[in-house]
């Protein structure tokens, strides 16, 4: 299938993300311990992951023309295709991590844990993630999603003297560990069925198949159960309420949003390309999974004390909306996934900016009480706030209600009326324990020793960067929606 | 400009509350004087779209219209007709003088407080006017946002109960609502192979739809307006919402939010699914409980110890007879809803202006606390009685206006129905004079009442245009008959085709000036 001989540009050229991400990660960790650590400056590495950021944007952008009106690069013998689809959950990528590095330059720091080698694994995770977002082929897939994978296990328990961030981190590799061994094992079976690995020809053997086996069976629930532990579905989600709470809050807001980005990406991938022919398999099982999801994330969330286990719990909530933007299995319903993930990007950074900068004596005040009054304090940050949360709610107009809005329209197109009822009224729900968070911003008294913010320039650019985006895709979501549009074409070709 | 008048309209608060997100916070006066001179210049730039609008035209008139979302099809397209012009300025009146009663009750955070206040103004005035259903879910969402603060921050002791009560039982009813939107918006795409939210193109969907669908779509709609109303039983949120929040957002709320939960009702729920809305299993459970409302809103009024309770009760009566008034489906009954609509939206802020009145110098809802209140306050004894009046249907008042239109309405519909709402009516007057009775008359019997000072100008400038209006609508009720009858007529004929050539014996004034005008241009393709 693949001249293993040959590397020519082009294949260079589509793994370039990739390899400038890797270059840069090296980069750091050799600067770090040659250089940095002398001048004592340590945040210099948070630069020079920025500068990387910058480089896989410009990377980015040399894409365009070629992904523009449905083209695509083709790498690697068809391993590796960069089309509209990869280059916008590569731009999700970026974005996630720039902004990972914005705020883990002051969080890091304060923690006392300022160390290149953080930002290095932030680079090499989203190595992993690009590729999990351009890959066709299982095994590049695969290595993609454990090099993403690695790297968090670590970053997670990076806090070496906090037990809770130790035992994030145990929590999140056992588990995860178990979860891409299942993953595999549905490769594994894919392989045997089709006798390649690579997706578009695991496809067509799983569409000349002529009825619904049980080992088409096994392949599906295997590699469905993997997924659902790496975007925390429930009842695969148990890990992340323990692993958001216990990790450094930049490496959650990483975790919550590119992680989940990356994973939907390769999820999409999988189930329209090699799936695509034996929906009828898999829709139901995805509809149940998204309905526990949104169950038990919205309902779990609404009894939260700790500020990033009810975004935990949130963000589960959310998985379960985006999945049943799979279940409706149409163009709209993947839009919708798109466009949420996008504005999730913003709106779920910002309010973990906020959480990250909140302080009390220097130790990190992560308790929804610790808001408290927070308004007579900062009063722009508690209005940006609160768009964040009307936004993760679903409020228009904000960023956050059009990934609903698509979500709800692919399902009453498709004729899902109960599903979306039922997501329409968890949206209530929902609104319940965001306002817990508005309400102690706003109406609750300010403690004794109030927590304070603790930022510097770039957590206030990041903020306000997310603040402005979560309202301006939401009054003008036009070209945002167009490119949402254009790469769920080009995933469906 | 012309062009423009609406959308000046509804952006002026909004300027006024970047405004006032401007000045220093401690500046409490200067804060006051800019938004409440962005409350008069709210009143005044709807001068252009009086001099502008034409009642006997039925259509959207000062229509405005440009792109906003072309891949959603929602676009930016405002308009009014009798039934929004009517809401609009009542909003501008009953916003303008809340923010004028807040001067001396709002002490704390004045600076958010007149922000929200304004910004939720906006938000209204948006739901008035818009008619691409995009947009409207837009403003109908945005406005609880203010609405909740108003509440949470500056209400009474359980003020962040009701708060959220009011926020998710809303929400609850317009993401339903969301799905009826969705729901008609792809039906007309798959239809007519374009997207749109034009309340126009959507209205086209109704040939095309079954009356079983529509049954389901007019329920997914009416339950997000019903909440609003609110009808019986959605209505726990309101005594809750109207007892906890402050004197000028308990004004607002009963004068402007409720309404728009008619409003709805006419613009979107009835002539999107004109099947759905003369279900008979609709009209029947639609009157049901607006009946039940209407009796059970005034028995439980009746009952009540706290005055701002009694009240906000007395809402859900009152509203009962709007909905009642509605689902006659024809001239009369929707005609006259509104127009109640219209006359609650001024009597009901009087009482609430005057609860706030007393309790901002005895801070007690307590009915019991009070007695003979008419010996030291003789101004305010008149005034509050003419709102009393005016909320129970004195004739010369404009409550007489209105449910005697619904009554006529609902009497050619069933003499059950009218029957029942006349016992609503009784039971009204029992509830507000027993109310006047043990507030107002007998000796001071709680000597902390001696020392109660009559109402100051201020006061008294604030209930005066709304008396007036009363007066108005009491005497000479022509010109709010006018407006309304043009959409009227139309909603009649889009719901029930041919009624009017059916039934060409006049019924009553309302319809007798139909007759003069020009025929109606059905509505429905």
């Amino acid at each position: 299938m693949m001249d293993a001989i040959s590397f020519t540009l082009s294949d260079f050229h589509v793994l370039k993300p990739a390899i400038v991400l890797c270059l840069f990660g090296c980069g750091i960790l050799l600067t770090d311990a040659f250089l940095v650590r002398r001048i004592g400056q340590r945040w210099l590495n948070a630069v020079t992951a920025l500068v990387g950021e910058a480089v896989v944007a410009a990377v980015l952008l040399q894409y365009l023309p070629d992904v523009r009106s449905g083209g695509s690069l083709t790498g690697l013998g068809g391993s590796i295709v960069v089309d509209g689809f990869g280059v916008f959950f590569n731009v999700i990528f970026m974005l996630a991590a720039a902004l990972a590095v914005i705020l883990s330059a002051r969080y890091m720091e304060a923690e006392g844990e300022q160390r290149g080698e953080y930002y290095a694994l932030i680079l090499f995770a989203q190595a992993g993630m690009s590729i999990m977002a351009t890959g066709h082929d299982l095994v590049v897939l695969f290595v993609a999603l454990e090099t993403m994978a690695l790297s968090f296990y670590v970053m997670v328990g990076f806090l070496r003297d906090s037990q809770r961030s130790n035992e994030a981190a145990m929590k999140y590799l056992i588990l995860g560990a178990f979860s891409s061994g299942l993953l595999a094992y549905g490769f594994s079976v894919l392989y045997g069925i089709s006798g390649s690995t690579s997706l578009a020809v695991i496809g067509e053997a799983i569409a000349g198949r002529p009825a619904l086996d049980w080992i088409m069976i096994l392949a599906l629930i295997t590699t469905s159960v993997g997924l659902f532990f790496k975007i925390a579905a429930a009842p695969f989600h148990m890990w992340a309420p323990d692993v958001y709470e216990g990790a450094p809050t930049p490496t959650t807001a990483y975790v919550s949003v590119a992680s989940k980005a990356a994973s939907f990406a390769l999820m999409i991938r999988l189930f329209v390309t090699a799936y695509g022919s034996v929906a009828e398999a898999w829709v139901p099982l995805l509809a149940i999974v998204a309905i526990a999801t949104m169950t038990i994330g919205n309902l779990a969330a609404v009894t939260q004390s700790n500020l990033k286990r009810l975004l935990a719990y949130s963000s589960v909530a959310h998985a379960g909306y985006m999945l049943l933007g799979l279940v409706a299995f149409s163009e709209t319903g993947l839009r919708g996934i798109a466009i949420y993930l996008l504005a999730y990007v913003f709106m779920n950074y910002g309010a973990f900016a906020l959480i990250a900068a909140l302080r009390r004596d220097g130790e990190a005040a992560e308790e929804l009480d610790d808001l408290n009054g927070l308004f007579g304090r900062a009063p722009g940050y508690t209005i940006l706030m609160a768009i964040f949360m009307l936004s993760l709610t679903g409020i228009p107009p904000l960023a956050g209600f059009y990934g609903k809005y698509y979500i709800f329209l692919a399902l009453l197109g498709e004729g899902y009326y109960i599903l979306a009822v039922f997501a329409a009224l968890y949206v209530a729900v929902s609104a319940y324990y965001y306002f817990r968070v508005i309400r102690a911003c706003w109406l609750g008294e300010a403690a004794e020793r109030p927590a304070s913010l603790d930022m510097n320039l770039g957590t206030r650019t990041a903020l306000v960067a997310s603040g402005v985006l979560t309202v301006l895709i939401g009054v003008l979501p036009q070209r945002f929606i167009d490119l949402a549009g254009e790469s769920v074409l080009a995933a469906l070709r | 400009m012309s062009e423009h008048i609406l959308s000046i309209i509804w952006l002026t608060p909004l300027v006024g509350m970047i405004a006032v997100m401007c000045l220093p916070k401690e500046s409490k006066d200067l804060i006051r004087y800019v938004a409440n001179g962005f409350a008069v210049l709210g009143l005044l730039v709807t001068i252009p779209m009086i001099r502008a609008f034409d009642s006997s035209n039925g259509d959207f008139q000062l229509v405005e219209r440009h792109d906003w979302i072309p891949a959603l099809g929602a676009q930016y397209y405002l308009g009014v007709d009798g039934f929004g012009y009517l809401m609009i300025l009542l909003t501008v009146v009953v916003g303008w003088l809340s923010i004028l009663c807040s001067w001396s009750s709002i002490q704390e955070r004045v600076k958010e407080y007149y922000a929200f206040f304004l910004f939720l103004q906006a938000g209204m005035l948006g739901v008035f006017m818009v008619l691409d259903v995009f947009l409207f879910y837009v403003f109908w969402e945005i406005m609880l946002v203010p609405m909740y603060f108003i509440i949470g921050i500056w209400g009474g002791g359980r003020r962040l109960y009701a708060a959220i009560k009011f926020f998710l039982y809303t929400l609850a009813g317009s993401v339903l609502m969301l799905l009826g939107m969705l729901t008609v918006y792809f039906k007309h795409y798959e239809q007519f192979g374009h997207y749109s939210f034009a309340l126009e193109d959507l209205l086209r969907v109704a040939a095309y739809t079954g009356p079983e669908m529509q049954f389901w779509l007019f329920w997914a709609f009416f339950i997000a307006f019903a909440v609003k109303v609110p009808m019986f039983p959605f209505h726990t949120w309101l005594p809750d919402a109207h007892t906890e929040a402050p004197t000028a957002g308990s004004v607002i709320l009963a004068g402007i939010l409720l309404k728009m939960g008619l409003y709805g009702l006419v613009r979107f729920a009835m002539p999107l699914f004109p099947k759905g809305a003369t279900d008979e299993l609709t009209v029947q459970l639609v009157a049901l409980l607006s009946i039940v409302g209407i009796i059970y809103g005034a028995l439980v009024s009746l009952m009540q110890s706290d005055w701002k309770r009694l009240v906000a009760y007395s809402s859900v009566s009152h509203l009962g007879f709007c909905t009642l008034g509605l689902i006659a489906l024809n001239p009369n009954g929707i005609a006259g809803g509104m127009l109640q609509g219209v006359n609650h939206g001024m009597s009901t802020p009087l009482l609430f202006l005057a609860v706030g009145i007393v309790y901002d110098q005895r801070h007690t809802r307590e009915i019991a606390d009070y007695g003979g209140l008419a010996n030291r306050m003789p101004v305010y004894t008149v005034l509050f009685a003419i709102s009393l009046f005016a909320s129970m249907g004195m004739p010369g008042l404009n409550g007489f206006i209105g449910e005697f239109t619904i009554l006529r309405g609902a009497f050619e519909v069933s003499i059950w129905w009218a029957g029942f709402a006349v016992l609503g009516i009784v039971l009204g007057a029992a509830y507000l004079l027993w109310l006047f009775q043990r507030v107002m008359l007998g000796p001071i019997t709680n000597p902390k009442n001696e020392g109660v000072k009559d109402m100051n100008l201020r006061e008294i400038i604030v209930m005066a245009p709304l008396i007036a209006g009363c007066f108005w609508i009491g005497l000479y009720p022509k010109p709010c008959f006018e407006i309304l009858e043009a959409p009227t007529n139309k909603l009649v004929e889009r719901l029930d085709p041919g009624y009017f050539s059916r039934n060409a014996e006049p019924a009553d004034e309302a319809v007798q000036l139909s007759r003069l005008l020009p025929a109606e241009t059905p509505a429905s393709e």
